[in-house]
């Protein structure tokens, strides 16, 4: 189609760009894109827009901050509650998770110990385990020593992360040079010294993916919390919006709050797309790692 | 969902555990026993938060709760009452048929679009490859919701469309929902699973593309012989993901019988839902312990003979 003097304009790095290619990864790009201009589309709209107006049109009036103004407010501010309590889940359970499996994925792939094969074959089998087969036992055993009903049964859950350990066996594995290790063994540091203050800054990138998925996984977690949990003063917000959906769409003689649940929908998804855009060069970096590794 | 999909990385681990390929020195082997203590934190926790838990339901599961005589031990009936349960199995075949249907669609998704990306013949590349892959930062709940209003008739798109051209369409309707379900779940992971996919496509060396290009491959040639092969490894783990993650379904079926009436979504759609509404509105935890381990045992069984199948003649595995 095109004569051989212009294609050597374009090599392998850069060829030429494609109208057909784009447009169609674009049209799916929509598909990803739609649901979320509806929400940011309908957060702005007021209870009684919202039920009147087309669904990606603006309403009358423009009430967004009078929204955001209501979520935090109605039923005394259980809102601002709902945030905090997901805060602390996700501050808790992700620093605490990643540094865990820092520390079992170095152990894994720069430390001998007796029952490593069985350990790894452990807990890397226990991972196709349905989340419901965990859970129930799960709900039973924290309700015998009185954790259900408290952050606890939320935290001590999320502090294991076998993901986490598995990238962070990879990437040790990689990323850290046996002889820094020695050398700083040679000059007198002890194993766990050697860890934090060598092998860990080196590990920064596999960090942050772990924390970041982590961090995913926390904010978004919704069984857990649904079974583990009854006091809505401990919710986190995944499971107190789906609360007010259920009172905004069936209230037969409560007021629709429709309007309040796509606003804190929104609030809630905000924090994680900046924590990914704004992260995005390492978590890829690290998810790289786990893809080829695998 | 989101959570199990991401996890199951592991699962692919198993079979190349590259420890062997980084041997620790052997002057370390002689005071061994540290490795012990790194790994003690996450073995404890692991026990109580993974173990313990499997134990337990392994022995709730020989029990029954009856109304005269209260927690008693019955041996396998639960399992034998199971197998002749046919909400389990309607839940157990509707998640088999969703897997069929739609991960093939998700995958096939999935890496048109990686190797679309990683060609660099797409404007915009960047910002498309993080576009695609935010619906994964998007909780189920909230996708639920945002699904649920769209593509719902009475304040959604689907209610104004209906209203414009006078049709009577319902992708809620008990016959649609399964599909709707799909739609929201391809949604969600499709970008996920791309940028395993990506990451993949990004670690083969590009002088195999020049070489390749050199010798006269067009670009079709070089996705087919160099490309896809590259993609093996990852395809085999996604799928698991993806088997393990429908097998688990549980958030969308959940939620959406409060947003939609007559979804026909019941209480047994799925084999975690029906296990949830067992053990907590049913108070028969005996049972319901019994179903997680046999969807257990189905799902192990099912992503260990696809990790078989799929490695099989594999080049280098």
């Amino acid at each position: 189609m095109h004569p051989i003097s212009s294609r050597r304009l374009y090599t392998v790095e850069n060829p030429r760009k494609s109208t057909t290619l784009t447009v169609m990864t674009a049209l799916f790009m929509l598909y990803c894109l739609l649901p979320l201009v509806w929400l940011v589309i309908n957060a702005t709209k007021s209870q009684a827009d919202f039920v009147s107006s087309f669904g990606l049109a603006p309403g009358r009036e423009f009430a967004l901050w009078d929204n955001i103004v209501q979520v935090f407010s109605y039923q005394d501010g259980i809102f601002s509650r709902w945030l905090l309590n997901t805060v602390l889940y996700v501050v808790v359970g992700a620093t605490v998770s990643t540094f865990l499996a820092a520390l079992g994925g170095y152990a894994l792939a720069k430390l001998d110990f007796r029952g490593k094969r069985v350990f790894l074959f452990v807990v890397l089998g226990s991972i196709s385990v349905p989340g419901i087969a965990l859970a129930i036992p799960q709900f039973l055993l924290f309700a015998h020593v009185g954790l259900t009903n408290t952050p606890w049964a939320i935290l001590i859950p999320s502090f294991i992360n076998p993901f986490g350990l598995y990238l962070m066996w990879v990437f040790t594995a990689e990323a850290v040079p046996n002889g820094l290790l020695e050398a700083a063994k040679i000059d007198g540091a002890g194993e766990f010294r050697t860890f934090l203050q060598i092998a860990l800054p080196l590990l920064a990138p596999a960090s942050v993916t772990v924390l970041l998925f982590s961090f995913v996984s926390i904010w978004n977690n919704y069984f857990l919390p649904l079974i583990m949990l009854k006091d809505p003063a401990w919710y986190p917000l995944t499971v107190g919006i789906n609360q007010w959906n259920k009172l905004g769409s069936t209230a037969g003689n409560g007021a629709l709050i429709q309007n309040l649940v796509i606003t804190s929908a929104l609030l809630t998804i905000i924090p994680l797309i900046i924590a990914f855009l704004s992260l995005q060069r390492y978590w890829q970096s690290g998810l790289s790692l786990g893809a080829v590794k695998g | 969902m989101g959570l199990a999909r991401q996890v199951d990385v592991t699962a692919s681990a198993m079979a190349s555990p590259d420890a062997a390929h980084h041997p620790a020195p052997s002057h370390k082997r002689r005071k061994s026993q540290i490795g012990l203590a790194f790994i003690a934190p996450f073995g404890a926790l692991f026990a109580l938060v993974f173990i313990v838990p499997i134990l337990y339901a392994v022995y709730l599961s020989l029990f029954q709760d009856k109304l005269i005589g209260g927690n008693t031990f019955v041996g396998f009936a639960n399992y034998g009452k199971l197998f002749q349960d046919p909400q389990f199995w309607d839940g157990v075949g509707r998640v088999f048929r969703f897997t069929l249907v739609q991960v093939p669609i998700m995958l096939i998704f999935a890496m048109a679009l990686a190797l679309a990306l990683d060609s660099m013949r797409v404007h915009g590349t960047r910002f498309m490859r993080v576009t695609i892959f935010l619906p994964y930062a998007v909780p189920a709940i909230v996708a639920t919701l945002m699904w649920g209003f769209l593509l719902g008739v009475k304040y959604g798109l689907f209610g104004s469309l209906n209203d414009a051209f006078g049709t009577d369409l319902d992708p809620f309707a008990p016959g649609t929902t399964l599909i709707s379900i799909g739609v929201m779940v391809t949604w969600a992971f499709t970008g996920f699973n791309m940028l395993i996919f990506y990451a993949a496509l990004k670690a083969v060396p590009r002088e195999l593309y020049e070489a390749a290009a050199i010798d006269g491959a067009n670009e079709l040639q070089i996705v087919r012989a160099i490309k896809l092969p590259a993609l093996r490894g990852s395809l085999v783990v996604t799928i698991i993901f993806s088997i393990i993650g429908t097998f688990q379904m549980f958030n969308e079926p959940q939620i959406l019988p409060s947003m939609v009436a007559n979804s026909g979504v019941t209480t047994f759609y799925t084999p975690n839902l029906y296990a949830y509404n067992l053990a907590f509105t049913g108070s028969q935890q005996g049972y319901a312990a019994a179903l997680a381990l046999v969807m257990a045992a189905i799902t192990i069984t099912v992503a260990y003979v696809v990790q078989i199948r799929g490695l099989r003649n594999a080049p280098d595995q």
